[in-house]
């Protein structure tokens, strides 16, 4: 193994509520997928409300990438194509029929195929999508063979599920996906770990260059892992995709179906019991927290509390998500409340008294604790943002859309949860991870 | 408070779009914010937020100039009495100094708000804490005496001119409460400079010189001759402007300012370093008597610590970057000793060195970004090869 990369800068914030490891079996007959989980995807329907289908069935394409399809998790019936503004295609519901009945894409072994073959797996199957790529944070492209893929053994952000619980008795699933993933990338793939794991299923998977890492989050962040080990220069692309979708890219070739069984951490202040589920993607989360949540305005997140999407208590897993969480909302008036000591206000300055309390654990809620102003504070962000970017500057070079100078300054190394810590810590309450995707977004057009 | 909320709430729809007091809207605003916290959630992005916000960290930041203000106020009256032969008794001290201050605070405050008000309205903004802080430290670097429509004046300069114009707080380019004395400074030198004004009400007979003028004059006879000792320019027993005289009370607001995390240390310290350094090369070839002066004084005379501590490190004016904040601090410390000794018309250097610094602090920054730049471009080479 190589040696260990030391993440000096960032933040472990103390929230109240991780996951007991222990599993459960959620029985959920909801499913959805959600169009709107796929950045820069404009879905083109295959299937209609009424429709039957098999794990693995078709259900829509991208528009500007007409290869890349969409699958169902589950066999049952579509219940409901849902649409939002402007007909925006928000949901594909489908209601489970118990029998679990899969298209058939048959078993193969990475070794034995070619490339094309297992490119043609991956997209028939649907599973396609889970592998991303840097820049832009979007689904890989499939003229493209990657500089390296990446894949993060370990999720550093608040309550973030234990990988390497998740991963336990899984490691030949694993083992396959990176095989796979390492014909994909001409035997570049990079499994990084924390220097704490004791998996095995990590430690001692083959075709793979392991990295360890240790620090605070973002630690954990493919992208800060990019950085450290092999920098993405113009030009260079790179795939990231997380260690349940390798498990399930494992599954596809073992067993020839797509099986979109996941581990989720429900966790979060506001749960009764927080403990992992599992379940497949695309899952209600209705069955985790009815009965499991304590009373009043709850916030229900797919993901964790800083890069994840704010949903219904009735709504649906996002596709690329471990963990749901639940926190308090935070809509109330507070009197004098920056005025006062604040013993019980968690902030990483010390403005308020709660640093005579370094110990303690937070319930916080979703209040902006503040009114939005201009950058005033400098040397906040640098902190919390271990790479070699000068966070503020490439934030005002996006927001002036000045193209050059974000390229110059590393807009194709960062994703907007890079960011996350930026904003969460930032005393003006600009929207950061929001303007990054907007930057994002204008690089890919400018480079199309 | 429910009942005060609730008085809120059912004045709030008239002061909003559509309604009789629209015009007002910042206004009740500002105030509304400073009563509650806003009951405002985060939409995208982090669903949490860290608790800090402008108007904790301005208040830190005023609450860090309180020690040097008290001491101020307190040594306005014990000058004052000392310069007419008396001892007054601590309680005479401060009730004369509170006699003088507090209106030029109030005048400050009210002009200064004031028009922070009717530019918010205008921009359709929430109105910006930074004229709290502005609004407190330019009673501190004016001396005891100065008319009160001055400090109106000036501080309408400041706002408007060194700030406003600019698009408001954060993307100001000078410090506005400088700006303010600087204004002062060249438009009205005859109440800014000169041995009357740093006593209050001085006795005709009593030497009201500063130590920084003291030593100023030892260039032309020949030697420096301090009437107070090392230990009372540290301590703040001198003239000077009202709230920079003493160095202990300045070094209470650093200590909240670096420990609180809302002033840069890194800044604080680089100017200290910068004086040194600059103070000691004087020394080294020193031809004068001024520049034979050790260079440790030069810590505690004149504005040098204040600025150090309270103006060089205000975030928007300063040096943005963790390499460029310290050649930015270092800079101020260079030049406002540099200006000091060489350049007597100019006494205090502290305030010039840094408005100076304010306008090459964004040189600084871009050259320490440009580095980074170009080790970003340099990765790339061994892969193109």
């Amino acid at each position: 193994m190589n040696k260990i990369v030391k993440i000096k800068k960032g933040l472990d914030i103390p929230l109240v509520g991780h996951a007991e490891k222990v599993f459960k079996n959620l029985d959920s007959t909801n499913f959805a997928v959600k169009p709107t989980d796929f950045i820069g995807v404009i879905p083109k329907l295959l299937v209609k409300e009424g429709d039957e289908v098999k794990a693995g069935t078709h259900l829509f394409f991208n528009k500007y990438q007409e290869r890349i399809l969409f699958t169902s998790p589950v066999s049952g019936k579509v219940t409901e194509i849902r649409r939002g503004e402007k007909r925006l295609l928000e949901e594909i519901r489908i209601e489970s029929d118990d029998k679990n009945s899969c298209v058939d894409f048959g078993a193969a072994d990475p070794e034995k195929i070619s490339r094309e073959e297992i490119v043609e797996k991956l997209i028939n199957s649907g599973i396609w999508p889970l592998i991303r790529q840097r820049p832009y944070a979007i689904i890989a492209n499939l003229d493209h063979t990657p500089k390296a893929v990446h894949i993060s053994a370990f999720d550093t952000a608040p309550l973030a599920p234990d990988y390497d619980f998740i991963v336990n008795g899984q490691g030949e699933h694993f083992q396959t996906g990176i095989d796979v993933l390492s014909k994909l990338s001409n035997g570049k793939v990079n499994l990084n770990i924390s220097d704490k794991t004791k998996a095995k299923e990590f430690l001692s998977a083959r075709n793979v260059i392991l990295n360890s890492f240790s620090g605070p989050h973002p630690a954990g962040n493919v992208g800060v892992q990019i950085h450290h080990i092999d920098p993405i220069n113009k030009g260079d692309i790179v795939w990231v995709i997380d260690v349940q979708s390798v498990i399930t890219i494992g599954r596809l070739f073992r067993q020839g179906k797509y099986d979109s069984s996941v581990i989720v951490a429900l966790t979060g202040s506001e749960v009764i019991k927080p403990q992992y589920f599992k379940t497949r993607r695309g899952a209600s989360i209705s069955n985790m927290v009815d009965n499991n949540v304590k009373e009043g305005d709850l916030r229900y997140i797919s993901g964790n509390v800083l890069t994840g999407t704010q949903i219904r208590a009735d709504n649906y897993l996002g596709i690329y998500d471990s963990m749901v969480t639940v926190i308090p909302e935070g809509n109330y008036h507070e009197f004098l409340g920056w005025a006062l000591p604040g013993f019980g206000k968690y902030s990483t300055s010390r403005t308020f008294f709660s640093w005579l309390t370094p110990n303690k654990k937070y319930a916080l809620n979703t209040n902006l604790n503040g009114g939005n102003r201009a950058f005033v504070m400098t040397g906040e962000f640098e902190k919390v943002f271990p790479m070699d970017i000068y966070p503020l500057q490439l934030i005002k070079a996006i927001m002036y859309e000045d193209i050059d100078l974000m390229e110059n300054l590393g807009i194709y190394e960062v994703e907007p949860e890079d960011f996350a810590l930026c904003e969460f810590v930032d005393t003006s309450k600009t929207e950061i991870q929001g303007i990054i995707r907007k930057g994002l977004e204008l690089m890919r057009k400018e480079m199309s | 408070m429910k009942s005060l909320r609730k008085q809120l709430d059912k004045i709030k729809p008239q002061f909003q779009k559509g309604g009789k007091f629209e015009k007002l809207h910042s206004t009740f605003d500002a105030f509304e914010t400073f009563l509650f916290v806003p009951d405002k959630t985060t939409l995208q992005g982090s669903h949490i937020r860290d608790s800090i916000d402008m108007k904790r960290t301005m208040s830190i930041v005023v609450a860090s100039v309180i020690p040097a203000l008290l001491f101020g106020i307190w040594n306005v009256g014990y000058q004052h009495y000392l310069s007419l032969g008396q001892t007054a008794g601590f309680w005479n001290n401060i009730l004369y100094g509170l006699g003088k201050v507090l209106p030029i605070i109030i005048v400050s405050y009210v002009t200064g708000l004031a028009i922070e008000f009717i530019f918010a309205q205008i921009r359709h903004h929430e109105v910006n804490e930074g004229f709290l802080v502005t609004g407190m430290l330019i009673p501190l670097i004016v001396p005891p005496d100065i008319p009160l429509w001055m400090v109106a004046v000036a501080t309408a300069f400041a706002v408007i001119i060194g700030k406003e114009v600019f698009g408001g707080t954060g993307m100001n380019i000078l410090n506005p409460a400088l700006t303010a004395r600087a204004f002062l400074f060249f438009a009205y030198p005859a109440f800014m400079s000169g041995e009357k004004v740093w006593i209050s009400d001085k006795a005709d007979g009593f030497s009201g010189a500063t130590p920084l003028a003291e030593a100023a004059a030892g260039i032309d006879t020949g030697s420096v001759h301090f009437t107070h000792s090392f230990m009372d320019m540290f301590c703040g027993f001198i003239p000077g402007s009202i709230g920079e005289t003493s160095v202990i009370a300045i070094l209470i607001g650093a200590v909240i300012l670096a420990f609180t995390g809302v002033g840069s240390l890194r800044i604080m310290i680089s100017v200290v370093l910068g004086g040194i350094f600059m103070g000691g090369l004087l020394n080294l070839v020193a031809v004068n008597a001024f520049m034979e002066v050790p260079f440790y004084y030069h810590l505690v005379i004149g504005g040098f610590a204040f600025g150090a501590i309270f103006m060089a490190t205000d975030p928007v004016t300063a040096a943005q970057t963790s390499t460029g904040k310290i050649i930015y601090g270092f800079l101020i410390g260079v030049f406002a000793v540099l200006i000091r000794v060489l350049n007597p018309a100019y006494p205090e250097g502290m305030m010039l060195a840094i408005l100076l610094m304010n306008v090459f602090a964004p040189l600084i920054d871009n050259y320490v970004v440009e580095a980074n730049i170009k080790r970003r471009l340099k990765r790339m080479k061994p892969v193109k090869a």
